[in-house]
């Protein structure tokens, strides 16, 4: 039965011999097996666990804005609790664990990796689908269960009240003898499921970029957002792991009586910690890796230049990858660290500047010299370039060790990570979705409602987290939903900002409406010369199995320009 | 926990010193009482000194961190605002880059991009720059930090802060063993003290000001984080460890704090109050609480006669 890779039509039994047949509506989206269907699922699931986790941060918002617990006992009430108020003060626990978790397991992380690299590795290495489609599928899969228990453990007992209370983080011994009932056994039951798809997606990634790339397409002719995706597998593929040992030992610790974390059975709290972070620092370079690929190709394409030092920018990625793996223990410096410890985290981790320094002005090259079109993409890469470099300069604050001891744990940490998540990897995301949606749709966005959601978002998010980092020099702590009164100012402004944010999303999703129901139709290539990496050879959307014929790329193509030379 | 929020609803005249009786009491016995009886017979009752607006708390719309208290606080804050200027100075290069070649290369200005992909020597600058300003801010800050881990001396005085959920407790192993539960105070009563709400507390940590202190910092049930942001001070609270850190507070003063790691339902609802006596006004403290002093050697040999107290003790 076997054919040629003529066409990929290999399964000919239940397929038509046409590159366009699609299965019908359950088979398509419940069974799929199409790296762009599933990297569509990913989107949509995205864009889901996006509007609950934002939805949630506008409780905490609104909580905030002055002080007092205002609002706690009707969400209480609302999820089937008791309000009162240790309840209400669980149920703060519970949003910021929710909110923590959902934007990074199941938001930022689907997007980004699951989204846009489901959707374009393969379609920019020049491969007709992904190496596993079966286990592409169950890795989505696996992280939509992942989701469902996480919503679930806030219908569950956790202690206090309803839902698990113990922070993204799950430090022990607050989930384990801290928090009785089933409600964080669902939650890391969830962190396990997620964790365990993107494990497999991780393996997917790698195999699909090392075997399946066009003839001629050499490691060093790979466009930058597959570069990126392929460290940030590897990031995935060696973290996780660990994350999954650290909440088995939890669970253990909680049902079957270990005592890994616990000292009075000689465990150490500290310990869970140190797994933990182990994780948790590659982890937010698994959420930023892809946001750098991702600007790379939109500063190339709207500056119709190649991309300036991509070797540079390919092995900057890579260092920060491998660093990223031993500087984990600056998220614990007031955990009662040895001197030596704390001056070695000290220095590791402000190497990292240096191959994020290299990107940021690579990206600023790339741009001197070109003729940039300010295209949605492009604003929105440049608000990313600005806002991350103000992420990262407070980045390298806190990672002196001496002075973290007084912003630990307050909000000047919670504006920091915000800044290189919530504006560096969101801004990357929309600007990855406005560069790329009319090519995975086939119609074209708004351009004027797509700069309003530029303007008012960069506003908005500004206007939210700038001042916290005041709030967190005046001392005020993290995971605190009251506040003395000398709070109030800056938390009333931070709330305001995200009113402005909300807002600014009903631009977004207007945006969305209007492309499917007014948009025009998409050409192939509809930013025109300046985008010349392989999925701009294709028709908008692709075709449901693309390269019948295998692209091949040439000695003279470079990393950037990969289009064939008739076209 | 109890005791201390059923107390803290007393009123407000009758606080301090019926708290330190009664805790006293509860904590030391006989021996304890005897002692306190005989402090308030010698020394005035202690009153708690009243915060000054300002000092050891935050400032509604404050832009920068707050005013340091200690040396190893000065030193941190002098790094501190070279940093800021670091940071500042970065990002408005950053920017201004941005702006220009959004000025100078735009498709108007410049119709035709050039092809330059590379150029060695500008990459070498834009690593070897960095390096050398991170380099310059490593020096400064791992002598912070070498700072920072000096021990305490032989005759520090040794405070244990233990944190419960949620609340915590103070002991002075080198005092007789005194201990203080502290609470939250509500928010009525601390504003009829003209304290701040969420940050005053029924019993504070009492201590001995220009006096080095043996800082210790344990939990009895989850992580805390003992945190002081006058100070710079935060040292999280782990069960099973006990970790110790030199402070020195050069002023007397009230200086407020919270818990600052997550610790369950009432995580926001257990600040820490740091108060900060003249030597002779804190000796008085203790033995009001039914504490002891080693006063007479104290006074005499300095270094001498206390250690060998504190090896008695």
């Amino acid at each position: 039965m076997a054919t040629t890779a003529e066409g990929f039509d290999v399964h000919t039994d239940d397929h038509a011999h046409d590159a366009d047949h699609k299965p019908g509506f359950f088979v398509r989206w419940f069974m799929s097996t199409n790296h762009k269907d599933i990297g569509t699922l990913y989107l949509v699931f995205a864009i889901f666990a996006g509007i609950i986790g934002g939805a949630i941060s506008g409780i905490m918002r609104a909580e905030l804005a002055e002080p007092g617990i205002q609002i706690l006992g009707y969400w209480v009430d609302l999820l089937g609790g008791e309000a009162g108020f240790d309840a209400n003060l669980h149920m703060w626990n519970v949003f910021i664990t929710a909110h923590g978790l959902i934007m990074v397991f199941f938001m930022v992380m689907p997007a980004l990796i699951g989204g846009f690299g489901n959707w374009f590795v393969p379609l920019m290495i020049g491969a007709p689908d992904m190496a596993f489609p079966r286990m592409n599928n169950i890795s989505f899969w696996l992280t939509v269960a992942g989701f469902c228990s996480l919503l679930l453990s806030m219908f569950v007992p956790g202690g206090t009240g309803l839902g698990a209370g113990v922070g993204w983080t799950v430090y022990a011994p607050l989930s384990t003898s801290g928090s009785t009932g089933p409600a964080v056994d669902f939650a890391i039951f969830s962190l396990h499921l997620a964790g365990a798809g993107s494990i497999l997606g991780a393996t997917n990634f790698i195999t699909t970029i090392f075997n399946m790339r066009a003839p001629g397409m050499t490691l060093h002719k790979m466009p930058l957002f597959v570069w990126s995706v392929l460290v940030t597998a590897f990031l995935l593929l060696l973290a996780l792991p660990v994350l999954a040992a650290a909440l088995t030992m939890l669970l253990t610790d909680r049902n079957f009586g270990t005592t890994f974390f616990d000292p009075a059975g000689g465990g150490d709290p500290v310990l869970y910690q140190h797994l933990f972070w182990f994780f948790g620092h590659p982890e937010v370079y698994i959420m930023i890796l892809p946001g750098f690929g991702i600007i790379s190709q939109i500063i190339a394409t709207f500056s119709r230049k190649p991309v300036f030092g991509y070797l540079g920018m390919a092995y900057a990625m890579v260092a920060i990858g491998v660093v990223g793996f031993v500087v984990w223990a600056h998220h614990m410096f007031t955990v009662g660290m040895d001197v030596n410890t704390k001056m070695y985290f000290t220095a590791a981790t402000m190497v990292i500047a240096v191959p994020t320094g290299v990107k940021i002005f690579s990206w600023i090259a790339t741009m001197w010299g070109g003729s940039m079109e300010f295209k949605s993409p492009l604003v929105w890469a440049l608000g990313f370039i600005f806002l991350f470099t103000v992420g990262g300069v407070t980045g390298v604050y806190l990672a002196n060790g001496g002075i973290d001891d007084y912003v630990h744990d307050t909000y000047f940490v919670v504006a920091h990570f915000h800044y290189v998540l919530s504006m560096g990897a969101v801004f990357a995301l929309f600007a990855g979705f406005y560069y790329w949606f009319p090519k995975m749709s086939g119609k074209m966005h708004s351009e004027l409602l797509a700069h309003l959601h530029f303007w008012t978002f960069f506003i908005g998010v500004n206007v939210v987290f700038f001042p916290q980092h005041f709030l967190g020099y005046q001392g005020m702590p993290r995971r605190y939903p009251d506040f003395t009164p000398a709070y109030s100012y800056w938390n009333e402004i931070s709330s305001i900002g995200y009113q402005i944010t909300a807002a600014s999303m009903l631009l977004f999703f207007a945006n969305v409406i209007y492309a499917f129901v007014a948009g025009k139709k998409a050409a192939g290539n509809y930013w025109g010369e300046g985008a010349t990496t392989l999925e701009w050879t294709l028709s908008s959307p692709p075709p449901f199995h693309q390269y019948e014929t295998l692209p091949v790329i040439e000695e003279h193509q470079d990393y950037h320009d990969h289009r064939p030379a008739q076209a | 926990m109890k005791l201390g929020q059923i107390l803290s609803q007393a009123p407000k005249s009758l606080l301090a010193l019926g708290v330190a009786a009664t805790l006293a009491l509860m904590t030391q016995g006989a021996a304890a009482q005897e002692a306190n009886e005989a402090a308030s017979e010698n020394a005035g009752g202690y009153v708690p000194m009243a915060p000054t607006e300002g000092i050891g708390m935050p400032v509604d719309g404050g832009l920068d961190v707050q005013a340091q208290y200690t040396e190893l606080g000065a030193q941190a804050l002098s790094l501190h605002n070279a940093l800021l200027w670091i940071m500042g100075a970065i990002s408005v290069f950053v920017l201004l880059l941005l702006v220009y070649v959004m000025i100078r290369y735009n498709k108007k200005a410049n119709p035709v991009p050039s092809k330059t992909t590379h150029n060695t020597m500008i990459e070498v600058v834009w690593t070897v720059v960095p390096v050398l300003i991170l380099v310059g801010i490593a020096i400064p800050s791992i002598n912070l930090l070498a700072k920072q881990y000096e021990s305490p001396p032989e005759d520090a005085v040794t405070i244990k802060a233990t944190g419960y959920q949620w609340y915590w407790g103070y002991s002075y192993p080198d005092n007789g063993g005194i201990e203080i539960i502290s609470n939250m105070l509500p928010e009525a009563d601390a504003i009829a003290n003209g304290e701040p709400p969420q940050l005053a507390v029924d019993n504070r940590m009492v201590v001995p000001a220009n006096t080095p202190l043996r800082m210790q910092v344990v939990a009895a049930d989850v992580i805390h984080a003992f945190a002081v942001p006058a100070l710079w001070f935060k040292l999280d609270a782990v069960p099973g460890r006990l970790n110790e850190k030199l402070l020195i507070i050069e002023e007397p003063g009230v200086y407020y704090g919270q818990c600052s790691e997550l610790c369950g339902a009432r995580h926001g609802y257990m600040p820490i109050a740091v108060e900060a006596l003249p030597r002779e006004e804190w000796e008085a403290w203790v033995i009001e609480q039914g504490g002891t002093v080693a006063t007479e050697t104290a006074e005499a040999a300095e270094t001498d006669g206390e250690t060998a107290t504190e090896a008695t003790a």
